[in-house]
C-alpha cells in the first residue's frame, strides 16, 4: 500500500533532484542514515557553514514559512509531503502539523542540501528516540535516490511490522451465548487458555467494560480545605472584603491522586495462550487511568505499549499492540529486560504488575538482583502467573524461585476472577 | 550568526564542542524562536548546552529544575503575601478604609514576585532551562504549554504579560517517563547519544588544559569501554571530565589500574557498578 502511494510523488520529484547535482546528492544520504554526531563531521560541517553565510541574503525570496527559491516551492512541499506520508506509514508520528513545522525550520536552512533535511526532518517529525531507527531507514529509502543522483521511480519497501496475533486462539466474534447466572461463573473462573472461540468473545466483552480502581497516593498538588496550610492568597482576598481585619483564615490541603501502574507482559512462546488476554486487561487498565499507567511488553525487547493501548476501541488498540511488539513468540530474558525497564526509572513509586510464568531462559541471578532492585524502586511488585491458578502448582521454574523473595503479592492470571482479585489489589486491597 | 556551522564555533569557543546535529537544532530553535527538547543519558551535555549558549547569546540564564509536585505560584509568580498585609497595615494605620483604592494597590507589580516562567517572560534576551521535564507531573506540563504557546502569562489581578521577543527555551529530559505529545509538538525535538571516542578525547582537551593526550585517550576509551558493559548508570561525559579531573588531581599523567580504582568514585555512582568493574577487569588493560 504504502509504494503504491509513494510512486507518483516520486516520479515528480525526480527530475527536480537531478539538477540538484549529484555531489550534494553523494554525501548526503550517507550522513542521515548515520544520524549520529561523529567527530569527523564537525569540521567539514563548519567550514561549509561559513560558506552558506553570503546565502541569507542573497535570497529575497525567503520568508517564514514559505520554503525557498521560487519554482521549486510547490516542489518542496510534494517532496516534504510525500517524506511525511512515508513516515507515517512506518509509525513515525509524522503529521501535518508536523510537516508544516519541517517546512518552517527548513526556511531557515538549505532544502537542496541533503543534511539539513535531514536535521529539519529529524528535529521537528520525530516525538521520540524510538523513532529515529525508523526515521533513518524511511529517509534512505525515500531520499536514497539520491546517492546515484537520478530519480528512482521504481517502489520503495517500507518495512511494516505485520507481525500476527500469535497469541489469540482464532476467535470469531460470534453471537454471546446467553448466560445463566451459573455459566457466568464457570465462565469467570475458567482458564482463558482452555476456553472455545465463543467463550474468548464473551470474555474480551467483559474485559472491554472490566473496571478496576486505583489505590491513592497523597499528591504534592493543593486545593482548599478545612485545615492544612495556610493559604496566603485566599486569605488576603478574605481580609480585603473585610476592609483589611485578618478575620479568617484559609487553608489548603494536599489533594490525592491515583497510584500508577506499571504492568509487564511476558509475550513469549510460553506465554502465547494468555498474551492477548492480559494485553486486553493492560487496554482496560488504561481506558480507567490514562495518565496513571503504562504498559510495557516483555520478552526479548522491552517495549512501551501505551500510546498503543490508548485508543478506546479494543480491536483497533489490540491491532496497534500487535505491529508494535517485535518479538512475539519469542523468548524470555526478563532478566535483562527488567534491567532495561529499571534504567527508564518508570518503576519508581508505582506499583508494578509483572506478567509472566517467569520461564527465564537468560541469566537467573541477573533476574534475582534486578528484582531486588526494582522492590526497593517500586511502590508495591505483584506478579502474575497464569500457572499460579492450576491445581497443585509450585513455583518451580528458576526464574520465578529467583524472583519471589523480592514479590509483595503473587497472584494467578488465568482467568476473569483473578483479574477481578488483581483489580483488587490495585485498588488498594493489600493482602 | 547565519548557520550553524558559526553556532558552532561560538559554542568551541566556549569549550562546548556540539556536533552537528545539535549545532544546527540550536541554530533552529534561535531562528525559529522555538523550544529545543533534549533528551538523552545523563551527562551528555543536555543541562550544559544551555548554559553555553546563555554565554554566547550574553543573555542571563533562568533555569526551573522540575521535581514531582511543581506547580503553578512556584513556576510563574506568586504574591507577597507578607508585604501585602503589611502594606494593609499600614494603611490603616494612615486612616485609609476605601476597600477598592487598598485592593488596587495591593495587587501591584511591586508586591509581585516573579518565578522562572514569569522572569523569562520579563527578561529580554535570555535563556531559559527548563530541566528535567520528566520529573515533574504530567498536570505541570498544562502550564508549560500555555506559556510556550505564546510566551505570555495573564496574571488576574493584573493583566497579560507578554515578552516582545520569546527567549531562547532549552528543555532536557532523561526520559523517565514519555513526555506529553502535544508539549513535544512545540518543540524542536533532538536526541543526544554518548560523544564518540575522537570527540570525547576532543572535549576533555578542550575543557582540562591540563590533560596530556595520552591521558585523555585512556579516558576515552576507559568511558567506551564502561558504556558498553552494562551498567546500572553508564558515565556520561560529565562523568568522565570528573574522573579525569580527579586524576589530574592526584597528579597522573597516564592511567593505571590502581589509580583508576581510587578514583573510581567520581566516575561510577552505584555500588553494583564498582563491584562489575573491577571484578572483571575492564579497567586491566587501558594502554591498548
Amino acid at each position: 500500500m504504502t509504494s503504491a502511494a509513494e510512486g507518483p510523488d516520486r516520479g515528480r520529484e525526480g527530475p527536480d533532484r537531478r539538477r540538484e547535482g549529484p555531489d550534494r546528492g553523494r554525501e548526503g544520504p550517507d550522513r542521515g542514515a548515520e544520524g549520529r554526531d561523529r567527530p569527523g563531521d564537525g569540521p567539514d560541517r563548519r567550514a561549509e557553514g561559513r560558506d552558506r553565510v553570503g546565502d541569507g541574503p542573497d535570497r529575497p525570496g525567503r520568508r517564514e514559512g514559505g520554503p525557498p527559491g521560487p519554482g521549486t516551492a510547490g516542489d518542496l512541499v510534494a517532496v516534504m509531503t510525500g517524506f511525511a506520508r512515508t513516515l507515517r506509514a512506518a509509525g513515525v508520528p509524522a503529521d501535518h502539523e508536523r510537516t508544516q513545522g519541517l517546512l518552517r525550520a527548513l526556511s531557515h536552512l538549505d532544502a537542496a542540501e541533503p543534511r539539513d533535511v535531514y536535521w529539519a526532518g529529524r528535529f521537528t517529525l520525530c516525538a521520540s528516540a524510538d523513532d529515529l531507527p525508523r526515521y533513518d531507514r524511511v529517509f534512505h529509502a525515500y531520499f536514497g535516490g539520491l546517492r546515484a543522483g537520478r530519480a528512482r521511480p521504481a517502489a520503495i519497501t517500507v518495512t511494516r511490522h505485520t507481525a500476527t496475533m500469535s497469541g489469540a486462539p482464532g476467535g470469531d466474534d460470534g453471537p454471546a451465548p446467553v448466560a445463566s447466572a451459573s455459566a457466568a461463573e464457570v465462565l469467570r473462573n475458567r482458564d482463558v487458555a482452555k476456553m472455545t472461540g465463543a467463550e474468548l468473545a464473551e470474555v474480551r466483552r467483559l474485559l472491554a467494560v472490566f473496571r478496576a480502581e486505583r489505590e491513592q497516593r497523597r499528591s504534592r498538588r493543593l486545593r482548599p480545605s478545612q485545615r492544612g496550610r495556610l493559604d496566603s492568597r485566599a486569605t488576603i482576598r478574605e481580609t480585603l472584603r473585610r476592609g483589611g481585619e485578618a478575620a479568617r483564615l484559609r487553608y489548603r490541603a494536599h489533594r490525592t491522586r491515583p497510584r500508577r501502574v506499571v504492568l509487564l507482559v511476558d509475550v513469549s512462546g510460553s506465554m502465547t495462550p494468555y498474551a492477548d488476554t492480559l494485553l486486553r486487561l493492560a487496554h482496560a487498565l488504561v481506558r480507567c487511568e490514562p495518565r496513571a499507567t503504562e504498559v510495557f511488553s516483555a520478552g526479548t525487547r522491552l517495549t512501551r505499549l501505551t500510546a498503543e493501548l490508548r485508543h478506546r476501541d479494543p480491536a483497533t488498540a489490540m491491532d496497534a499492540v500487535s505491529r508494535a511488539i517485535p518479538d512475539w513468540s519469542g523468548g524470555t530474558r526478563l532478566g535483562e529486560e527488567l534491567k532495561r525497564f529499571l534504567s527508564l526509572n518508570d518503576a519508581r513509586g508505582a506499583v508494578v504488575v509483572i506478567a509472566s510464568d517467569g520461564w527465564e531462559r537468560g541469566d537467573v541471578s541477573l533476574l534475582g538482583a534486578e528484582m531486588a532492585r526494582l522492590s526497593r524502586m517500586a511502590y508495591r511488585v505483584i506478579w502474575v502467573n497464569p500457572h499460579k491458578g492450576q491445581r497443585g502448582y509450585q513455583p518451580l521454574t528458576a526464574g520465578m524461585r529467583a524472583a519471589l523473595p523480592h514479590i509483595d503479592d503473587f497472584v494467578a492470571g488465568h482467568s476473569l476472577a483473578a483479574f477481578e482479585e488483581l483489580a483488587r489489589l490495585l485498588g488498594g486491597a493489600h493482602a | 550568526m547565519g548557520s550553524p556551522g558559526e553556532l558552532a564555533e561560538l559554542l568551541d569557543r566556549e569549550a562546548y564542542l556540539a556536533g552537528e546535529g545539535l549545532a544546527t537544532a540550536a541554530f533552529l530553535a534561535l531562528r525559529m524562536g522555538r523550544p529545543l527538547l533534549l533528551e538523552g543519558e545523563a551527562g551528555v551535555g543536555k543541562t550544559e548546552l544551555a548554559r553555553t549558549l546563555a554565554t554566547v547569546l550574553g543573555a542571563p540564564l533562568i533555569r526551573l529544575q522540575c521535581y514531582e509536585g511543581l506547580d503553578g505560584p512556584q513556576v510563574l509568580y506568586d504574591w507577597d503575601f507578607a508585604r501585602q498585609l503589611l502594606h494593609l497595615k499600614a494603611a490603616e494605620a494612615g486612616g485609609v478604609t476605601d476597600a477598592a483604592r487598598l485592593e488596587g494597590e495591593v495587587y501591584d507589580r511591586r508586591f509581585l514576585i516573579a518565578r522562572p516562567l514569569l522572569k523569562a517572560v520579563e527578561t529580554q534576551p535570555s535563556v531559559l532551562l527548563i530541566d528535567e521535564i520528566d520529573r515533574a507531573d504530567v498536570e505541570f506540563e498544562a502550564i508549560l504549554l500555555e506559556v510556550l504557546s505564546d510566551f505570555a502569562i495573564s496574571i488576574p489581578e493584573l493583566g497579560t504579560i507578554r515578552a516582545e521577543r520569546p527567549p531562547v527555551v532549552v528543555l532536557t529530559s532523561n526520559r523517565t517517563r514519555e513526555v506529553h505529545d502535544a508539549l513535544k509538538r512545540r518543540c524542536l525535538y533532538h536526541w543526544l547519544e554518548h560523544p564518540s571516542f575522537d570527540r570525547e578525547v576532543a572535549i576533555l582537551l578542550r575543557r582540562l588544559p591540563a590533560c596530556s593526550a595520552t591521558l585523555a585517550e585512556q579516558v576515552a576509551r576507559a568511558a567506551g569501554r564502561l558504556r558498553e558493559a552494562g551498567l546500572v548508570k553508564p558515565p556520561g561525559v560529565a562523568e568522565t571530565i570528573d574522573w579525569t579531573e580527579a586524576l589530574l588531581t592526584l597528579g597522573a599523567r597516564e592511567l593505571d589500574p590502581d589509580l583508576a580504582a581510587a578514583t573510581l568514585g567520581a566516575l561510577l555512582k552505584h555500588r553494583e557498578d564498582h563491584e562489575t568493574v573491577l571484578g572483571n577487569g575492564i579497567l586491566g588493560d587501558l594502554r591498548g
